[in-house]
């Protein structure tokens, strides 16, 4: 193997690690929050600084590969695509840091009695994020596109978390701080799925050279 | 959209592609190439777009070279060669061309510089000496023509009467491309003109490459990738005599259609 292959699968491995981080950083957000466990909550917040450096280091070898390599093709899309996952993960880090945060806030409070359709959503997005990751790690190209076709799905939970939300606190005006911090952990959930479609486009751009980002795929053909 | 149309029988290739717009400068079609019984060049067919820069990259010995003499008929000075099929420069079959006609119109740069052993003023006025003087211009006014043309007025001005071998690498390959421009060249080809020179020099070859691609139709042969995805706007990749894919640059250095071309421009070619 060329030196340059063995640096684009070094990076390789260095996202596949950090992808394992941010989904089980996801992971545990959202179960601290149900299950109102403070050790899980703790562990995401000690695996914050980890996820944060290792955007960094993955960042300085895509760029110095860019740099050095001056790839082409399909080198080229893999960086470019590498690039951007990496800044999709690290937020995607950062907004299961403030579920936990909300988790944290919770966790002493007296609990939301009403049914709140947080597990069914995150189930989803989990399950955006793993497909999304798995199509990165598979070279799958319907993987990405089954992720895409959620999107619409999870924004559907959100607006019914928030009319369930908005009920609630209209008849327990006690109880408005727990629902807004449901309400926040709700968009946050919403924004971790916008990222693992992100990660999708990126993986359909890597495997066929297509753009398909606010529909740039149909603008092309027309 | 895929050009040239395929012949009788013949399914379309959608590797060799015509950029949308453009106008074709030559139409190449069917060539092939012998030099005696060995044949180097086989079932050629493309258009090169008029005032545009086209790259020809491929391995040592695809044929890419070979093909850009073909253009000008420079092939048939070597002995025992011999050329099927057609190419047309704005639709004149260049086989029925006068070759001083020909050459005139479809000048080259090779890749040593290859002054001649006389000044740099006579060596660019050498082909007007030839060919005539543009109209309305004396001489020496046309050499200084060029000279800007080929962005070397500013550094030779002062030394015309001078041996254009006092000039370094760079400025004599600019020397020859004012050489060429002098007789007012529809087309430019050049085999790997930079291959002897340093960066400094090759970005000032490619910076002029990029300013006369206005006025004039420029072919380049490169060894060097980069070159090709900095300067040019279409490429084609040769591989054993074949054109394996011609599309516009951006596109074949971002996704190309053909395993061969990936493996050759990512490296992992053989």
């Amino acid at each position: 193997m060329r030196h340059f292959e063995e640096q684009l699968d070094d990076l390789r491995k260095l996202l596949l690690q950090m992808s394992g981080l941010v989904e089980s950083a996801i992971y545990r957000s959202v179960h601290s929050l149900v299950e109102r466990d403070e050790d899980l909550a703790q562990q995401v917040l000690n695996n914050e600084s980890r996820i944060n450096q290792m955007e960094i280091e993955i960042d300085d070898l895509a760029i110095g590969l860019l740099a050095l390599e001056q790839p082409v093709a399909k080198d080229l899309r893999f960086l470019t695509s590498a690039i951007k996952i990496n800044n999709d993960l690290e937020r995607m880090g950062d907004l299961a840091v403030n579920i936990v945060e909300r988790a944290l806030d919770l966790v002493h409070e007296p609990a939301v009695t009403a049914s709140v359709d947080i597990p069914q959503m995150a189930t989803l997005v989990e399950s955006m994020v793993r497909k999304a990751l798995d199509s990165f790690v598979k070279k799958e190209s319907d993987l990405a596109r089954s992720v895409l076709t959620s999107d619409d799905e999870v924004d559907d939970w959100r607006d019914t978390i928030y009319r369930q939300m908005i009920r609630y606190m209209q008849e327990n005006p006690a109880m408005i701080p727990q629902c807004v911090s449901m309400m926040f952990v709700a968009r946050n959930l919403e924004r971790i799925a916008d990222h693992a479609t992100n990660i999708a486009e990126d993986v359909l751009f890597l495997i066929e050279g297509i753009d398909v980002r606010h529909h740039a795929e149909a603008h092309q053909a027309s | 959209m895929a050009y040239p149309p395929p012949a009788e029988g013949k399914k379309p290739d959608a590797a060799i592609r015509f950029p949308a717009g453009a106008v074709a400068k030559f139409q190449i079609s069917d060539l092939d190439f012998y030099y005696g019984p060995k044949k180097v060049l086989m079932d050629i067919s493309l258009a090169i777009p008029e005032k545009t820069i086209t790259a020809l990259i491929g391995p040592s010995g695809c044929g890419k070279s070979t093909f850009l003499r073909t253009l000008n008929r420079m092939s048939e000075t070597v002995r025992h060669t011999r050329m099927e099929g057609q190419i047309l420069l704005d639709g004149t079959d260049i086989k029925t061309m006068d070759l001083v006609t020909l050459r005139r119109q479809v000048g080259m740069v090779f890749q040593k510089p290859n002054p001649f052993p006389k000044t740099i003023f006579d060596n660019v006025a050498y082909g007007l000496r030839v060919n005539g003087v543009p109209r309305g211009m004396t001489l020496a006014e046309a050499v200084e023509k060029s000279l800007h043309r080929a962005a070397l007025w500013d550094e030779v001005k002062d030394s015309l009467r001078k041996s254009a071998y006092a000039l370094s690498g760079g400025q004599q390959q600019r020397l020859c491309i004012a050489r060429a421009l002098a007789v007012n060249p529809q087309v430019l080809l050049l085999d790997e003109p930079c291959s002897a020179l340093d960066p400094i020099a090759t970005a000032k070859i490619e910076d002029l490459l990029l300013t006369l691609k206005d006025v004039c139709t420029i072919v380049i042969v490169t060894h060097n990738m980069q070159q090709a995805a900095r300067v040019s706007t279409v490429t084609g990749f040769f591989l054993l005599g074949r054109l394996i894919e011609f599309n516009e640059t951006r596109i074949l250095f971002k996704t190309p259609a053909r395993k061969e071309t990936e493996d050759y421009i990512t490296g992992r070619f053989g």
